[in-house]
């Protein structure tokens, strides 16, 4: 049996060699000093003279401007100062993220009337507020301070300018009487019925506000649609319903094709609990176990312990293959691979009855109930799946009563008069937007409330931006029992309006959504302000399986039958754990952040199997891995012909090509999204009933032409050295539990034979670190068999420590600045990369080193250890001469190229014609309003210096403060990083380790056999350690046996010689 | 200057001694002033009737110590007891005194009534005593050096005309001798002397670059501490509440300004304003400032809206570089420190004045001196310290007498910069 290999790169897989050698080079690309070429430096376009001016100049103006007068700051206090407004200290506030239909709890941290930072909202004893965000969730606080927020009501009008052309532009409406007015007057004139187009609304007053306008037709609809699961379950006898799904109390978790960690329905939630099944108690490990049907390689199928591929066509063929599989059948796809996956599936499901749990990501009706026949007949109603307590996440239906299918049919018929558009986007994001947009032309008054000028707001008459969550009054219930309030944290920024106090207003009820807010839940009586402070209140509902009935199932399975397998190519659209649906589209944070899988940044692409790239003629050598121009295809689906950039992908089926929705936005979506990537919603198909996200027959051809895509995972190369990652499988785990032990053990005999004893403080030149011990050393702990990947954590770094956004050109430089980044391994047959295990998430970030690489070789000594074991970085002390990123063997520093936050002193700092240019979201973010969501107690860096992870020192600081102010001392979970709050799957735990009953201490004690240190044989004596990953399955592991036996003197020189390299 | 050296020594003695005596009496009373600050200097001013009464030789005016201390746990059982001076005293004013009861341990009452009880007027102190000496060694090292230079640069002149003498004696013919100012080594010297008093003093101007030790604009309002914080003992804390709790001290919002101006409308009592130019000042035009910031009409009280206020903008004095990491609290709150430590006295202060170079020597200085109460078993430590156990152990061995800001980590570069 060959080896597993770990690898990231094809390159790295297919010419090592090669891979090595490019590797060493700093920069990729030639130096682009624009200006000098070949004729002299004296000829060049900024000769040596020049420079010399220049340097003399600048230096004489620098010291006039210093020795001028300092400039006068004012200080201007309250006129009357809030009682219990502290200036300086933060206040917290629960509230509630909602977006289309998502539904995340948090708590703002509001600083000085800003809020700045989210956390999960944690509520003991709660089963709803356990805490965790999403991407998407840390990054909305950076919507309130878009600067592309529409900033008042505005009406579009007709204009004929100069030239004699007609112009269509927006004026601002005086005010919110005169809109009313206007509005009011038009809906009059026009006649007709009354529609109200939202995304799902889970807001029970508004829900309430709705109904009480007589008539008004309100029509639900999802970006992307979950109708295919609700009308299944209405068809299962369950109502048009979603249920709660329990993925902690499942044994047997099978995903045919969902992305429930990713995308798919509430992903903070089911992370959560998915996460608690796969946590290992050493002395007895257990873990449940996940298969994955998929065509691509997704976020959560890059998580199962067992991944089978197929045509997105097939994904009805295996459902029912897995039916018949539990009923006692068995598979009969004509695949055998993916038969003997669907019997083997189907064995597990059938021996862990009532702990088993099959979801399914499909949109199609018939698939779905051929899901709940799966259920029901494994007994997953009443154990995993729980009617008791029905979510609202998704209400949208695609087809019949409320449905926007009908509502387009009776705008095309012209009775509807008046169209209120609220949080929908269907001129963008509907299959057939262009039927859409006609419609909307038919209609005589159309308002938006949109935030922002948004694809269908540009075609509305009347716009009244509402109010950003944070600024609002609201509430939400996920799920049934379970109410989750928003309250504001800052005021209004610009002149918005609640949209259901229009709807009061427009309906006769001269009433602000405030009172009715306050009048609608003045039911709760005295849990009012005990709920708004908490945050969530929740009535238990009992466990229910709810009222099955197989009465769809016939027709279904007939149906389904008749599905044919596609032809050539398929298209499966997905979204991605950053841009979703592509409503947060405009946001900076979440346009620079990785994607899980293909790292890649600010566009999408073509996902497409290795076999497809070989039969398109791609080569995947260092060339294609090592450059960012990628090649260039054109696919031609049905009519249309497109052209996309490619990335290749292992363990993708072969003839699946994947791309995500969300992108290319509209120039008034802001500079952030426009001109990011192509839009595929136009792409999803329309079965009569739901609309479907793939489609097939779809053919690709190489253009021989190239395309840049910023890509983050190449930046950093370990050197070859493979001890960044652990992973195996339990059996592997269950059989040699020592090898990481053992392999430490064999370091310290073996190798390091003249520490006399004292490994840690003799196996290196520098004095001993642990002599700078003190009683507060703080420590990290991450589990990888907990991450999955979501990144969540590494945008909660991002809000929290004022990490620079550096735009596409920058990244595609390696001038990312993610203090935390997101490493992916693939895990595979050493002979065969497609064969894909596994994939490996590996959150890398400073790790705090004692006897830390980087803090030698600071010539200023700008770097440096305190004695809490935290690896300092002085930013107003570092010259910049990167010797420290150079040395740090995990590359985690980060240097300003560019002055991407505007805090240099000098202006033109920013100008960088010599050097390269700064995309436009840079400077979007250096925008006065934008800014407003710094954290003022992290420090802005300039240009010219390094930076990285601080261990949330702010953090670790203020919790010392206050133990001092309340004359007590430290206590664990007093400090919480800002990783460890957003991460959805507890997988980060910090805090001193120093402290016996520290979580951070008990983790370390408790895991001795997973827990290791990147790199150990480097002796860098970090402050981060990592629990190895365990994939469940049955599969010997070579790698794991080898270690400490047979290689462990090879592994050692390799070691040795990493030393020798991290020391002089 | 007094030339007599024994008429200067015995006039510091006598200064001395005074300074001495006088902080001898102060540091018994120490506690009494510390709780008199905080707790009945909103009302009470010592020396002189203000919202409450003059305290100095209470206790002479009551009937009994008992009565006294019932009168400030709850004035209403010291009339209910038929107190005659309860009576009396509850008409001084239309506000009625705070309760105490519960707020004040008996061993604090008996401290602040102490305090209040033997205050007398602090002795003015004019003449700052006799001005430090100065070093004048460096000025007699420099020219004595000077001297030495030109000398020995003559006798390098006076070797080279000898020499050349001595040649042309000998008939030995050499070039001309270069004049100084074209010879080399000459220009070679004076350059490199350029360079090292130039690069002295181009490096001392940077790095005094953006301290402002001495500021002391104009504020919009002249508002004196002296009149304030000094004169009429009003707690720093009183108005710099945030102090305590917030890492920015705060400055007062103009309702805070308006609590106690709401009934103080002139200045007339205190001594006369002078601005720093020496122009005086009206005390009551100022007031008067800060009542149109508040939209108040002292001849109207009742028509007052404080919402209306507008804030007032005042000029920041103490400002540190964005890359400073300061909180007040950490030092007033946990450090114990004074204000005064850092913002000099204050309460001698009209106009107020940067009084500290606020630079990083400065901070850096103060940490590797300071010493950290590890008593946390008695209430004065913190129960944050009893976590350094080495040092505790230390101290109790003898290793070491007490430990320092330093030795906690203080010098670190990220507990300041972050």
């Amino acid at each position: 049996m060959s080896q597993n290999k770990y690898w990231q790169s094809f390159g790295e897989v297919n010419d090592p060699e090669d891979f090595q050698k490019k590797s060493q080079d700093e920069f990729q690309e030639e130096l682009p000093f624009e200006g000098f070429d070949d004729k002299g430096l004296a000829d060049a376009k900024a000769p040596r003279r020049d420079f010399l001016k220049y340097l003399g100049f600048s230096t004489a103006a620098a010291a006039l401007a210093a020795s001028c007068k300092v400039p006068v700051r004012k200080a201007i206090p309250y006129a009357n100062k809030p009682e219990n407004i502290i200036p300086g200290e933060a206040k917290y506030y629960a509230t509630t993220y909602v977006q289309d239909g998502d539904v995340v709890p948090v708590i703002a941290k509001v600083r000085d009337g800003r809020p700045i930072k989210l956390e999960g909202n944690v509520i003991e004893g709660s089963n709803y507020a356990l805490g965790g965000t999403s991407a998407r969730a840390q990054a909305s606080v950076l919507d309130l301070y878009d600067m592309h927020r529409l900033r008042f009501p505005q009406h579009r009008v007709v204009k004929t300018n100069a030239e004699k052309k007609e112009e269509i532009k927006f004026e601002e409406v005086p005010s919110f009487e005169k809109f009313d007015e206007l509005v009011g007057n038009a809906m009059k004139a026009a006649g007709g019925s009354v529609a109200l187009l939202t995304s799902t609304i889970v807001s029970p007053s508004t829900k309430d506000i709705i109904s009480r306008w007589p008539n008004l037709k309100h029509v639900q609809y999802d970006a992307v649609s979950y109708s295919g699961m609700l009308m299944a379950n209405e068809a299962s006898g369950f109502g048009k319903k979603l249920p709660s799904y329990k993925f902690d109390a499942a044994k047997v978790i099978v995903s045919l094709g969902a992305d429930f960690l990713g995308t798919w329905l509430s992903p903070v939630e089911f992370a959560k609990a998915y996460s608690k099944g796969r946590k290992i108690d050493e002395k007895d490990p257990a873990m449940s176990k996940h298969y994955q049907f998929e065509s691509f390689l997704s976020m959560t199928g890059s998580n199962a312990d067992e991944r089978f591929t197929h045509r997105p066509s097939e994904t009805g063929a295996v459902a029912l293959s897995l039916l018949n599989a539990v009923s006692g059948g068995s598979s009969a796809t004509g695949n055998a691979t993916l038969d003997a996956g669907i019997n083997k599936v189907a064995k597990d499901l059938n021996d862990h009855k009532n702990q088993g749990l099959v979801v399914c990501g499909s949109n199609d009706k018939n698939l779905q109930i051929i899901v709940n026949a799966i259920n029901n007949a494994i007994g997953a109603y009443g154990s995993t799946i729980d009617w008791g307590t029905t979510v609202n996440y998704r209400q949208g239906v695609d087809s019949g009563a409320n449905s926007i299918e009908e509502l387009l049919a009776e705008m095309e018929a012209g009775t509807v008069g008046t169209l209120m558009v609220y949080g929908a986007n269907p001129a963008y994001d509907y299959y057939n937007k262009d039927r859409f947009i006609a419609a909307l032309k038919k209609v005589k008054v159309t308002v938006s409330f949109s935030e922002k000028m948004d694809e269908t707001t540009s075609l509305c008459e009347y716009v009244l931006p509402n109010h950003h969550y944070l600024e609002s009054w609201g509430d939400a219930e996920p799920k049934s029992g379970v109410i989750s309030f928003i309250q504001p944290t800052i005021y209004p920024l610009f002149k918005t309006r609640y949209f259901q106090t229009s709807l009061l207003k427009w309906s006769g009820n001269n009433t602000e959504y405030e009172d009715h807010f306050k009048t609608y839940w003045g039911s709760l009586g005295a849990d009012y302000n005990k709920t708004l402070q908490k945050g969530v209140k929740e009535t238990a509902g009992t466990v229910s399986g709810g009222s099955y009935s197989g009465g769809g199932i016939d027709a279904a399975t007939t149906a389904i039958q008749g599905y044919k397998k596609g032809t050539g190519s398929e298209l499966v659209l997905y979204q991605t754990v950053a841009i979703g649906c592509g409503t947060q589209a405009g946001n900076p944070w979440l346009q620079e952040l990785p994607d899980p899988i293909t790292k890649a940044t600010w566009d999408n692409y073509a996902m497409i199997s290795m076999a497809k790239a070989k039969e398109l003629g791609i080569k995947l050598n260092n060339d294609y891995e090592y450059y960012p121009e990628k090649p260039l295809i054109e696919l031609t689906i049905g009519k249309n012909k497109v052209e996309m950039p490619i990335l290749v992908i292992p363990g993708m089926d072969a003839e699946t090509i994947a791309v995500a929705v969300g992108y290319g936005r509209n120039n008034e979506m802001g500079r952030t999204a426009a001109g990011v990537g192509k839009n595929f919603y136009p792409y999803a198909t329309y079965n009569g009933e739901t609309v479907n996200y793939f489609t097939t027959g779809v053919s690709a051809t190489n253009l021989h032409k190239k395309y840049k895509i910023a890509q983050t995972q190449k930046h950093n190369s370990y050197e070859n050295r493979k001890e960044v990652v652990r992973e195996t499988t339990l059996a592997a785990f269950k059989k040699e539990p020592e090898t990481i032990p053992a392999y430490r053990k064999h370091l310290e005999e073996d190798f390091y034979n003249n520490a006399n004893g004292n490994f840690r403080a003799n196996a290196t030149l520098y004095p001993d670190a642990d002599t700078r011990k003190h009683e507060i050393r703080w420590g990290m702990s991450i589990d990888m068999n907990s991450c999955n990947g979501c990144n969540a954590c590494v945008v909660a770094c991002h809000a929290e420590n004022n990490v620079p956004v550096v735009g596409k050109r920058e990244v595609l430089r390696f001038h990312d600045m993610h203090w935390l980044r997101i490493d992916r391994y693939f895990v595979s047959d050493e002979k065969n990369p497609d064969n894909l295990k596994a994939v490996v998430f590996q959150p890398m970030l400073c790790q705090h080193c004692d006897n830390a690489p980087c803090e030698n070789v600071c010539p200023v000594a700008a770097t440096n250890h305190s004695n809490e074991g935290i690896n300092q970085m002085a930013y107003n002390r570092c010259i910049g001469t990167r010797y420290c990123a150079n040395n740090c063997p995990f590359k985690v520093r980060r240097f300003n190229w560019a002055d991407y936050t505007g805090a240099d002193s000098f202006p033109d700092n920013q100008d960088q014609t010599i050097v390269g240019k700064l995309d436009p979201v840079v400077f979007q973010m250096n925008d006065d309003i934008t800014r407003m969501v710094l954290n003022p107690d992290v420090t802005v860096r300039s240009r010219g210096v390094m930076e990285k992870c601080s261990f949330c020192v702010q953090r670790t600081q203020y919790a010392k403060l206050d133990a001092k102010k309340n004359n007590r001392m430290l206590k664990d979970g007093d400090v919480k990083t800002a990783c460890q709050t957003a991460c959805p799957a507890d997988a980060i735990v910090f805090g001193n380790a120093y402290d016996k009953t520290s979580a951070i201490a008990k983790v370390r004690e408790e895991n001795p056999q997973r827990s290791f240190y990147v790199l150990e044989q480097l002796h860098v004596l970090p402050n981060i350690n990592y629990l190895a990953k365990i994939r469940n399955t049955e599969e010997a592991d070579e790698r794991w046996k080898v270690k400490h036996k047979v290689a462990g003197h090879g592994e050692a020189k390799e070691g040795h010689e990493g030393k020798k390299e991290g020391g002089h | 200057m007094i030339p007599c050296k024994p008429i200067g020594q015995r006039l510091t003695t006598l200064f001395l001694s005074v300074f001495v005596f006088s902080f001898i009496n102060i540091v018994s009373a120490q506690d009494g002033k510390t709780i008199f600050n905080n707790k009945c200097a909103s009302c009470h001013t010592m020396g002189k009737d203000a919202i409450g009464p003059n305290l100095q030789g209470v206790v002479s005016r009551w009937e009994s110590m008992d009565m006294l201390r019932m009168w400030i746990k709850d004035f209403n059982k010291a009339i209910a007891a038929g107190s005659p001076r309860a009576k009396e005293v509850v008409t001084f004013s239309p506000t009625s005194m705070q309760m105490f009861d519960g707020n004040i341990t008996e061993d604090e009452l008996t401290a602040v009534i102490d305090y209040a009880d033997k205050w007398q007027p602090p002795v003015v102190q004019t003449p700052n005593g006799e001005p430090q000496k100065g070093n004048d060694n460096a000025v007699i090292f420099g020219v004595i050096s000077l001297v030495l230079a030109i000398i020995a640069l003559i006798l390098m002149q006076v070797n080279s005309n000898l020499k050349k003498l001595s040649d042309d004696a000998e008939g030995i013919s050499r070039p001309d001798p270069v004049p100084f100012y074209k010879n080399k080594v000459y220009i070679a010297m004076i350059a490199i002397l350029f360079f090292i008093v130039g690069g002295y003093y181009v490096t001392k101007g940077a790095i005094g670059l953006g301290r402002q030790k001495g500021y002391q604009p104009v504020q919009p309002i002249y508002y004196s501490h002296k009149v304030h914080a000094g004169i009429n003992q009003i707690n720093c804390l009183f108005c710099h509440g945030s102090a305590w709790e917030s890492k920015t001290a705060g400055i007062p919002s103009v309702n805070v300004c308006m609590n106690c101006h709401k009934g103080i409308n002139e200045y007339i009592k205190g001594p006369k304003l002078y601005t720093e130019d020496g122009e005086e000042v009206n005390g009551t035009a100022e007031i008067a400032k800060l009542y149109k910031a508040a939209g108040f009409d002292p001849k109207n009280p009742a028509a007052w809206d404080p919402s209306m206020a507008k804030p007032i903008e005042w000029i920041k004095i103490h400002n540190l570089p964005d890359h400073v990491y300061f909180n007040h609290s950490q030092h007033i709150k946990a450090g114990k420190v004074q204000c005064q430590t850092c913002h000099g006295e204050i309460t001698e202060m009209d106009e107020v004045k940067q009084a500290s170079e606020l630079s990083m020597g400065w901070c850096v200085n103060c940490h590797r001196n300071t010493k950290v109460n590890f008593n946390y078993t008695d209430s004065t430590g913190n129960r944050f310290y009893s976590i350094y156990e080495k040092f505790h152990n230390d101290i109790k061995t003898g290793k070491m007498d007490s430990v320092t800001v330093k030795d906690i980590g203080g010098l670190e570069c990220q507990k300041c910069h972050y």
